[in-house]
């Protein structure tokens, strides 16, 4: 890297570019060659990409270092280049107006990054800024250094447990596998993240590839693995492009090949493009379509450890459990264990979505209370209005209910309320929010990504969808609670892979907390107004001003009044799209 | 050895075997529908579900080796409701016709749902419901009643190298179809047939000739290369309705096109009923190579007429003895069948050699 | 087969040659498969890439008749590999010096010009086989059918004699038989120089057993192949001929040739199931029963001999072979009464000792590999366990002959031929059952895409294809999986007979027509 007095810092996550980060690049570029300066890029000033930084929301986010002062601009758009290029850049004199305020700052005030350290920070296609920071020194010691049995010791001792949802020891993984004598083993990177609104480990190989890559180097060499696979999606096009060329220019500096760093260790890691199907995040049907079959999963015992790709042991972690590793090593596994609770070492990264002021992505210390991550991260609700449940594990997990909003955020005590860490979605569901609602919207999800190999998965989850589906409806019978339930537990009980085993999670969690709005549905009430069937649509005569604006957007022309004259909608016309609701300004539309 | 319990039962296994398998061997009845013994473990139909001890949830049996100081429960009244609640689920997605099915009374899920006394089903809803549209003319694919089970998948690629089916969709809508739902158009060895436990995969040519109630099975050998499988053929009323070969036999019951679907010519029109003599000379008329089937069938009255069996063979031995006469037992040869029985050979070169009186003996081992 | 079939399983290495094995004997081809499955190698040597080609760690296309000069350069390979086994030729064999010197000039070089394969494909077969000491050979008629096919299997004996790969269990020589009981109707005598069990014609003591145990005098000449039978018909020598479910007027090579003599036969009978081309000509047609309408014993190709069981009675006035035989014996002169083809097979297993430990009531469930000489003998699986017949066996130099008949500018293809999957032989039995017909009852010849294209031939369109002996109309099918320069045709088709084209030069020692080689041109 060049000595420079300017630092341009453009987020270029898949966020920032769809924000516009490129144009905004561009118009850096220009304005700087425009001014004639001596600032110009390469030259004077240094601008480069950065991964995400979290905020999405506020993209295009840019940071500006001037002489080492840091300011960070939001919303940034090409036509507010020029001003900052001359006032900051050229007069050394901050754009004051579109600089980021208190809520950018208190976004980032409770978090912890370890995983997330450096992404928005560095330019994850610049190997040696990652190098820079000490990338690859905990592989080159490890390699020259440690034997597989004490970095294998290390990660033990650090307490770092997978990230992909299911929070097995790392440490332990990686001992079952190099305690089996076969010559060959591989080393699996699970980058198949699925979870509809989930974005953490696109987010990771994004924003900084290497640091999973140098995770897959220091699991390799502990396991004795030479061949290497990260298993990623089709749909992270630029993840993919990044980890290419991380990947290209990793070997070209000698830490992936043959006799790396000159020690007797080989090992490399090949792209495998996955095409989009939920069920291959689960490692034995990734393993299967690794081998060119249907992504399938097959029974455990056995468990890949023992009998993964090819037949061989194989080891599969996930995206963020791997960048975890090279931290570990460089800091210590005390550094590690000393953050989170007792049995949830470390830090955990979350997609924080849904009804919250600042959503997008988070890393929090493990056993940081809920509350905190949705108020004082998130800033509280959309609209400030009242908080009805979190969800939290994607299509597997369950909800937390406002009342329960002190529930420390870690393995063991989400699942005890009866929902799961999961590879990290968290929702954030207001009053507006119908539960059953939501359950159907999971169970459409993996109903439609059951692999179709198990009864149970195939068939039950699709008996599942169909109750739900009647009972949105206004169709529920009685008893029907009470057989979601029996199917549901059958279900987990029965189902081959995780898939299926926690697919009924989303109804159980909600009928515990609120089997009261299951109940209101096979009355005939949605209390959210979120279920159409359910809804009635009426004008209430003391906002209606008789304006017409009702009757012209009725598409069934159920709405009947005359100008300046209370209007009136027929029950039995009316097909309950909303568009009077939606068009009325003063609030006399009522859904109930 | 692996020893273990199942039911309490010690057993000594050795390593790598299944509990299925372990079960099986000592006579412990556990219900499978997508097992099969010579195809690997797939897990999918959940029946053979079991409990052991330690681990939290049911494993399936088919899938899970034996291991040291194993303790397995085959049968509880929790596992027995989850084996009935998965019969229920596929019964669900099943057309429930077993009264104009061909399977009827040869059918694992009709027997299962038996057993398992399903007569309500809680699980009512979308059933799946294809078009039966598969122009190959030797297995109908009624995919109606597929369960998924994915043996026919299995012992195309296993067994038969083929792969010319397999798993498409997803969820609900998962079917088993060649790529790209084109007519099945494979080696149609029917090895698919033969292990479908429901009415899905069935011989075309088998439709309404009768179900398991009204037909005999004879064990034989198949008639045509040389790799002797061994068949059943499956006959009601004098005629030969379907060819089948069991899974204990050498051939652990594959064969292949010719011997699972090549039977029908033995109830051909074609077939010769009545000895035959010739009426005109044998430079007119003769078959030739440009005969076709018809042509010959159609030739047969104007260059024979029937005979008694009496006056045939008194015909040929008259003749037989005035060439032997005239030119030596030398100027007469035989031609044998390696289509025939060994017996019917045996016989022959004997009748060649003793009654004949020459060596002029041989078959188409050449050819 | 010196193997059975079970032993395939456990194969190391498996080389098929001259065998389309997945299509002609596709159940032998699932126990392959099966080997394959743990890990067994598989080498296939054919010049079609035939459907085992895709499992096969190697491929050898050789051109069609040119098996002895690849076989011998693969043994040329193992000697200078020192991958031969001494003690099995010191102990075993004999004449090896000699042979060793036969083929010296056959080294990877030569024999890659000759085959066209390439020579490192050549080392790579033969590295792969010779080091192993559970090899397999399979091979049917592309190895038989040939002007030199005898040679062609002493080429793959000495192969197996080199490395020891015989009589123990899971290595051998294993000829697959073409038809379901082939190896019976050797095994019964129905071959012209020897009686029951291949025991020979002209050796008194033979001829003496035979003469007490039927009664009667017997011939001690040696009698006629039957591809000699036509050549003595078309002299006119031979005068009558009794045709017992066989069908030369399809089967046999050069069918006017065939016509003719056959036309010239004072007397003809045929019995069959149904009317065959040969049987149009005879003067009396007999109606037999088939396969399911009948009692008796098939041998397999593995020497296993199996029950056959009656399920329906035969249609109208047809009978069973061995009464018809039986009841034309009596009105010979010569009483047969056998009340069961059982008593029959008793009768031929008194006559051959390989065969005497087998009874029906033993093959009930499962049949028994001859030899079994004993009742209580669990029979042979695999044979010359405890060393061959003759002592030790010798070696036998072979040289390349090129084959009869090779192209030149007036026929520039090699057509070859043989079956696939779906019909069977002649079809008299196949091409009756509608689904089979549906699906492959049309004639074809294949067609390397490069001739086709050059010829300006298109799939699917009606060719000419000419021989000196007589020429077809067929649809060509376009294909890569014929080599350049070579025609296929299956030889089922009677209305477009491959047999009409096919040369008649035989093999001079077992007299078998080259039905693998023969030149032809192709017009549109």
């Amino acid at each position: 890297m060049k000595p420079t007095n300017t630092v341009i810092k453009v987020c270029m996550g898949t966020g920032g570019i769809a924000a516009g980060g490129s144009e905004v690049m561009d118009a850096f570029r220009t304005e700087l060659d425009a001014s004639g300066i001596e600032a110009t890029v390469e030259k004077n000033c240094l601008m480069h990409k950065v991964g995400c930084r979290g905020l999405c929301a506020k993209d295009v986010l840019v940071d500006v270092i001037v002489k080492g002062q840091k300011t960070t601009y939001q919303y940034v758009k090409p036509e507010m280049i020029s001003r900052i290029v001359k006032e900051h850049i050229i007069e050394n004199n901050p754009v004051t107006d579109w600089v980021v305020g208190d809520d950018y700052h208190n976004f980032h005030k409770k978090q912890l990054k370890v995983v997330l350290s450096d992404c928005g920070a560095i330019d994850p296609e610049d190997i040696d800024a990652y190098i820079a920071g000490k990338g690859y020194e905990a592989a080159r010691k490890v390699l020259t250094s440690s034997a597989p049995e004490d970095v294998i010791g290390i990660i033990k001792a650090s307490g770092l447990r997978g990230r992909g949802g299911a929070g097995f020891p790392t440490g332990v993984k990686w001992e079952a596998a190099m305690k089996q004598a076969s010559r060959q083993k591989y080393m699996i990177c699970n980058a198949d993240e699925g979870d509809p609104g989930a974005f953490m480990d696109r987010s990771v190989i994004e924003g900084n590839p290497h640091a999973v890559i140098e995770g897959m180097i220091i699991g390799a060499y502990s396991i004795g693995a030479d061949k290497g696979y990260v298993y990623i999606r089709a749909e992270y096009p630029l993840a993919v492009e990044r980890l290419r060329k991380a990947l290209s220019d990793a070997r070209t500096r000698g830490f992936l090949g043959k006799d790396i760093l000159g020690t007797k260790f080989s090992f490399d890691i090949k792209v495998k493009l996955g095409a989009g199907a939920f069920v291959c995040g689960e490692e034995t049907a990734l393993i299967a379509s690794i081998e060119g079959q249907r992504g399938m999963p097959r029974a455990k015992p056995p468990f890949p450890v023992y009998s993964g790709l090819w037949g061989k042991p194989t080891v599969i972690n996930n995206v963020e459990t791997l960048a975890n590793v090279p931290y570990i090593i460089r800091n210590g596994a005390q550094w590690f264990s000393s953050f989170g609770t007792e049995k949830s070492k470390g830090t955990k990264v979350f997609a924080l979505t849904g009804k919250i002021k600042n959503s997008g992505l988070i890393e929090v210390p493990m056993g940081i209370p809920l509350r905190e991550i949705i108020y004082d991260i998130g800033g509280g609700i959309e609209g400030n209005r009242a908080l009805k449940a979190v969800q939290t594990g994607g299509p597997s997990g369950g909800c937390i209910p406002a009342e329960m909003l002190d529930t420390p955020v870690d393995f063991e005590s989400l699942a005890k309320v009866g929902s799961i860490v999961g590879s990290g979605g968290m929702v954030v569901l207001d009053e507006d929010n119908c539960m059953v609602n939501m359950a159907q919207y999971f169970l459409q999800f993996t109903q439609m990504e059951s692999c179709g190999k198990c009864v149970p998965c195939r068939i039950g989850t699709k008996r599942l969808l169909e109750i739900l589906e009647r009972i949105t409806k206004g169709k529920g019978k009685e008893g029907d609670i009470e057989l979601l339930e029996k199917l549901s537990a059958d279900i987990k009980d029965a189902s081959l892979c995780g898939l299926g085993q926690t697919a009924p999670n989303p109804i159980l969690s909600t009928i515990k907390y609120f089997r009261d709005e299951y109940e209101a549905h096979l009355k005939g009430k949605c209390p959210a107004a979120v279920c159409k069937e359910l809804l009635t649509y009426y004008i209430l005569e003391e906002f209606c001003n008789g304006c017409g604006a009702c009757l012209r957007a009725c598409p069934a022309k159920a709405i009947t009044g005359e100008k300046k004259k209370l209007h009136k909608i027929d029950p039995a016309l009316c097909i309950k799209c909303g568009a009077c609701f939606d068009v009325c300004k003063f609030k006399a539309v009522k859904k109930v | 050895m692996v020893t273990l319990t199942i039911d309490g039962k010690n057993i000594a296994m050795p390593e790598g075997t299944t509990v299925l398998d372990a079960a099986r061997m000592f006579n412990i009845e556990i219900p499978t529908l997508c097992h099969h013994p010579k195809l690997t473990p797939f897990g999918g139909c959940r029946l053979c579900i079991v409990e052991v001890k330690g681990v939290p949830r049911p494993l399936t049996s088919c899938t899970t080796p034996v291991s040291e100081g194993m303790e397995v429960t085959t049968s509880t009244p929790a596992l027995e409701d989850l084996r009935k609640t998965m019969l229920e689920l596929i019964l669900s997605d099943h057309p429930n016709d077993c009264m104009v099915c061909e399977k009827a009374g040869d059918c694992t899920l009709q027997e299962l749902a038996y057993f398992y006394g399903i007569r309500e089903n809680r699980f009512g809803g979308e059933r799946r419901i294809y078009e039966k549209k598969d122009g190959n003319p030797f297995i109908e694919r009624d995919m109606g009643k597929c369960i998924l089970c994915g043996r026919c998948v299995k012992v195309c690629d296993e067994i038969q190298g083929v792969g010319a089916i397999d798993f498409a969709y997803r969820g609900f809508k998962s079917k088993i179809c060649p790529t790209f739902e084109k007519d099945l158009d494979c080696e149609f060895c029917g090895q698919c047939v033969a292990v479908c436990p429901t009415g899905a995969l069935t011989g075309k040519m088998w439709q309404l000739r009768g179900r398991q109630k009204d037909i005999k099975g004879i064990d034989t050998t198949c008639p045509y290369c040389g790799t002797g499988c061994n068949l059943t053929l499956h006959v009601r009323q004098n005629e030969v309705v379907r060819v089948t070969s069991k899974e204990d036999t050498w051939n652990e019951g594959w064969l292949c096109a010719k011997g699972r679907f090549g039977y029908s010519f033995i109830n051909s029109p074609d077939r010769l009923t009545k000895p035959l003599i010739r009426i005109v000379t044998r430079d007119k008329g003769q078959g030739t190579s440009k005969n076709n089937d018809s042509s010959l069938v159609t030739c047969r009255s104007s260059l024979f007429r029937e005979a008694s069996w009496d006056e045939a063979l008194d015909y040929i031995a008259a003749k037989l003895k005035e060439i032997k006469e005239r030119h030596g037992a030398d100027s007469i040869a035989g031609l044998s069948s390696a289509r025939c029985t060994t017996e019917e050979n045996y016989l022959f070169q004997k009748f060649m050699r003793a009654a004949v009186g020459t060596n002029n003996v041989d078959h188409c081992a050449r050819l | 087969m010196t193997n059975s079939i079970r032993e395939i399983e456990g194969m190391e290495v498996i080389f098929v040659i001259g065998s389309n094995t997945k299509e002609t004997h596709p159940v032998i081809a699932n126990m392959m498969l099966k080997a394959l499955h743990k890990g067994t190698k598989l080498i296939v040597a054919d010049p079609r890439r035939v459907p085992l080609v895709r499992f096969s760690e190697i491929f050898l296309r050789l051109k069609p008749g040119t098996d002895v000069a690849l076989l011998n350069g693969m043994a040329h390979v193992i000697l200078k590999e020192g991958l031969h086994n001494d003690e099995f030729i010191n102990e075993r064999t004999e004449g090896f010096d000699e042979w060793e010197k036969s083929i010296e000039t056959f080294t990877p070089h030569n024999a890659s010009k000759i085959t066209g394969i390439p020579e490192e494909e050549i080392i790579k077969a033969a590295k792969l086989y010779g080091g192993s000491r559970k090899a397999g050979i399979f091979y049917t008629m592309g190895i038989t059918q040939h002007t030199h096919g005898t040679d062609n299997v002493n080429a793959i004996a000495n192969l197996a004699l080199i490395t020891g790969n015989i009589g123990r269990e899971h290595t051998g020589i294993n000829p697959l038989r073409g038809q379901n009981n082939v190896q019976g109707a050797c095994d019964a005598g129905c071959l012209p120089n020897v009686y029951p069990g291949y025991q020979r014609v002209d050796m008194p003591m033979v001829k003496k057993k035979f003469e007490d145990a039927w009664g009667v005098r017997l011939s001690d000449k040696e009698g006629l192949k039957s591809t000699e039978m036509v050549e003595s018909a078309f002299k006119g020598k031979l005068k009558a001929l009794y045709v017992l479910g066989e069908n030369p007027m399809l089967t046999d090579p050069n069918i006017e040739h065939t016509r003719k003599a056959l036309a010239k036969l004072e007397f003809m009978v045929v019995q069959d199931i149904f009317l065959t081309e040969t049987a149009a000509l005879a003067d009396v047609v007999l109606p037999a029963a088939c396969f399911a309408e009948k009692n008796g014993t098939f041998i397999n190709t593995e020497r296993k001999v199996q029950l056959v069981r009656k399920a329906v009675e035969p249609p109208g006035d047809a009978k069973e072979d061995s009464r018809i035989i039986a009841e034309l014996s009596n009105r010979i002169g010569y009483p047969m009464r056998y009340s069961s083809a059982e008593e029959i097979s008793e009768e031929l297993g008194s006559l051959w000792p390989a065969l005497s430990g087998i009874s029906y009531s033993r093959i009930r469930a499962n049949g028994i590999h001859w030899p079994c000489p004993t009742k209580d003998h669990p029979g042979t699986e695999y044979l010359y366990k405890a060393g061959f017949p003759r002592g030790k066996v010798s070696f036998t130099p072979v040289k390349y002959v090129p084959p009869a008949e090779v192209t030149d500018n007036d026929y520039p293809f090699i057509l070859t031929t043989g079956r696939n999957l779906f019909q069977y032989h002649g079809g008299s039995m196949t091409r009756r059952v509608a689904p089979i017909e549906k699906h492959a009852g049309e004639p074809y010849v294949e067609i390397n895409t490069e001739d086709a294209k050059k010829a300006g031939i298109k799939d699917g369109e009606k060719i000419k294809v000419t021989s000196r002996r007589g020429q077809i109309e067929i649809k060509a099918r376009v294909t890569d999986r014929i080599s350049s320069g070579v025609l296929f045709i299956p030889m089922h088709y009677r209305e477009a007979a491959a047999n009409m084209i096919t040369t008649d030069a035989l093999d001079p020692h077992a007299k078998t027509p080259e039905f693998k080689v023969c030149a032809v041109k192709i017009e549109k």
